[in-house]
């Protein structure tokens, strides 16, 4: 033509990241992709001695790890044999016909599906307000039930490209939202309810809840119930049954002979004394792992879990205050190099 | 197809565009307003009639000519399948020019214009794409009240351009500028409705011409 002014080769041609710039897989070479990888499914099958036409992709994976067996620790990184519309990202096809005139009418912007959103969404806008000046014409009231905002969220950005196969940049983006807004916030948006829930996703409530367990009973009709603790690396699980004698056995062992230190035993006894139910409740626990006094704080934690059962919730939110039911999340710290320990330098030396 | 091509460029007005609008309809339309006089520019005093109260009135008899050159020059564009594209920069306008340019079969532009569109297009666009034949402008200005760099970069890349020229704007390297309003509603959908008629009544043209050729 004779318009070419500026003309580059291919090979100065550099790629304008985000533009509907040249196609990086033509049809027809991802055409023959499909053709190839049909072709190689059927080898295989018949490598592996299976049916070509039931096999599945599942049998591919399994036979790829069986043929070429990698001991590489990157899962992405081993052979792998999938579909090409898998592994060729999807983009978009030649933008113009056979004349050369594009297909869509925005198409010389740039942004052709961005900004053909943010006229169709406007467009949407104007229409709701037609209908609102329509109803107040006639003298009818606007609609006022008011949409659940807290249990949905807008699209986030990526996602936003992915359903445009384009790139959209952050103010494009806060625009788009704010006119989706806008919409939302009119008293008749109901009528584009169906448009505005593409853009919107159910957000699943969090219920973080802690369910306290009911008192299970064993054969002698006692109630029991368990909890179990953790401090520093050691774990327990402790067995509180009522109608007790306020007896506590640890591993098969009283406690006054495996702890006989007088701090450790305090430490277990405290949850009891809390609540004033010293003499009520008999014990059974097994703890592993941790020192004296780790043992001694998960067995706390793990009688303080168990008497939840027992106890009303007034007295659980109690507990809860005291601090008898937080997991101590203080570990031993790393020595890190160049010091002596966790925070001790080597001795400093003038000279 | 030759005959096609050249029969309608014998006649003056093939497609008959003085029966779209007349004086009354642009006068209605408030087209012949335009800003007070100290937004004057100095190459519109040709086509200014008068300055009322300080406001600039448009020559309309200038506008009826020009506007009948610039709707014969689209409509020769159109029938011979040329790409038009609109653009405005105005955003009250933004949505009427884009479904204006969707009801023709055309392209618009009503957006922020990147550097590159027209001048580096080949890398911005992919190689092998086909460049507009015809812009028109439905306001001059940018944002900012400065002259559009399309009107630029479409004498750079030897593209005719028709535009909508109000008293502030330059009529410079406007092909065929049109001097009139363009910041009134009425004005603006009165040229909306001119350029799609025109348009379409062209393209209907071409295709019964080309009809009538297949029948012989």
């Amino acid at each position: 033509t004779l318009r070419l002014i500026c003309t580059t080769t291919t090979a100065v041609q550099k790629k304008n990241v985000g533009a509907s710039g040249p196609e990086k897989y033509t049809e027809a070479f991802i055409k023959k992709q499909i053709e190839e990888f049909n072709l190689g499914k059927r080898h295989l099958a018949n490598m592996m001695g299976e049916d070509p036409e039931t096999f599945t992709q599942e049998d591919i994976d399994r036979a790829i790890a069986y043929l070429f067996p990698s001991g590489l620790f990157d899962e992405q990184a081993r052979p792998v044999m999938k579909h090409p519309n898998e592994v060729f990202p999807e983009q978009r096809k030649i933008q113009w016909g056979e004349d050369g005139r594009p297909f869509n009418f925005l198409f010389y912007t740039g942004k052709q599906s961005y900004y053909s959103l943010m006229h169709e969404t406007y467009e949407k806008l104007l229409n709701v307000q037609k209908h609102q000046d329509q109803l107040i014409a006639q003298d009818l009231p606007l609609q006022k039930e008011k949409r659940n905002l807290a249990g949905s969220r807008w699209l986030t950005k990526i996602e936003l490209e992915e359903m445009l196969l384009e790139k959209v940049s952050d103010d494009d983006y806060s625009r788009f939202i704010q006119l989706l807004q806008k919409l939302v916030a009119l008293p008749c948006a109901d009528i584009e309810e169906k448009y505005i829930q593409k853009f919107s996703k159910e957000v699943p409530v969090q219920l973080q809840k802690v369910v306290i367990e009911p008192l299970q009973y064993d054969e002698r009709g006692v109630a029991f119930s368990t909890g179990e603790g953790k401090r520093k690396t050691a774990r327990a699980t402790a067995v509180v049954y009522d109608n007790g004698t306020g007896k506590i056995t640890v591993n098969g062992i009283d406690i006054l002979h495996y702890f006989p230190v007088l701090q450790d035993r305090e430490q277990l006894l405290f949850p009891f004394q809390f609540l004033g139910r010293i003499g009520k409740h008999d014990t059974v626990c097994t703890v592993s792992g941790g020192g004296r006094s780790a043992q001694a704080g998960a067995m706390r934690l793990a009688t303080a879990k168990a008497l939840r059962s027992f106890v009303t919730e007034k007295e659980v939110e109690f507990m809860r205050q005291a601090g008898l039911l937080t997991v101590d999340p203080r570990v031993k710290e790393r020595k890190k190099p160049g010091q002596e320990g966790p925070r001790r330098k080597f001795t400093w030396k003038k000279r | 197809d030759d005959k096609l091509l050249t029969e309608p460029l014998r006649h003056p007005d093939f497609f008959n565009v003085k029966e779209l609008f007349t004086l009354k309809d642009l006068f209605d339309a408030r087209v012949h307003l335009g800003h007070k006089k100290g937004c004057r520019h100095r190459f519109m005093e040709p086509y200014i009639f008068g300055c009322r109260l300080d406001q600039d009135i448009i020559d309309l008899d200038q506008t009826m000519q020009h506007l009948q050159l610039a709707l014969n020059f689209t409509a020769h564009v159109a029938y011979r399948g040329g790409i038009i594209l609109f653009v405005s920069r105005k955003r009250q306008f933004c949505h009427l020019v884009e479904s204006t340019a969707r009801a023709c079969g055309e392209y618009a532009h009503t957006r922020y214009w990147q550097g590159g569109l027209l001048t580096n297009a080949h890398i911005q666009f992919g190689p092998g794409v086909r460049l507009p034949d015809l812009l028109i402008f439905l306001s001059t200005l940018n944002n900012v009240f400065e002259p559009h760099v399309a009107i630029r970069d479409a004498a750079k890349m030897n593209i005719p351009t028709v535009g909508v020229v109000d008293t502030n704007c330059n009529p410079c390297l406007i092909s065929y500028p049109i001097p009139g309003n363009d910041d009134s509603p009425a004005a603006v959908e009165l040229y909306c409705k001119l350029f799609r008629m025109t348009i379409i009544r062209a393209k209907d043209k071409r295709r019964h011409s080309e009809a009538m050729e297949e029948l012989r």
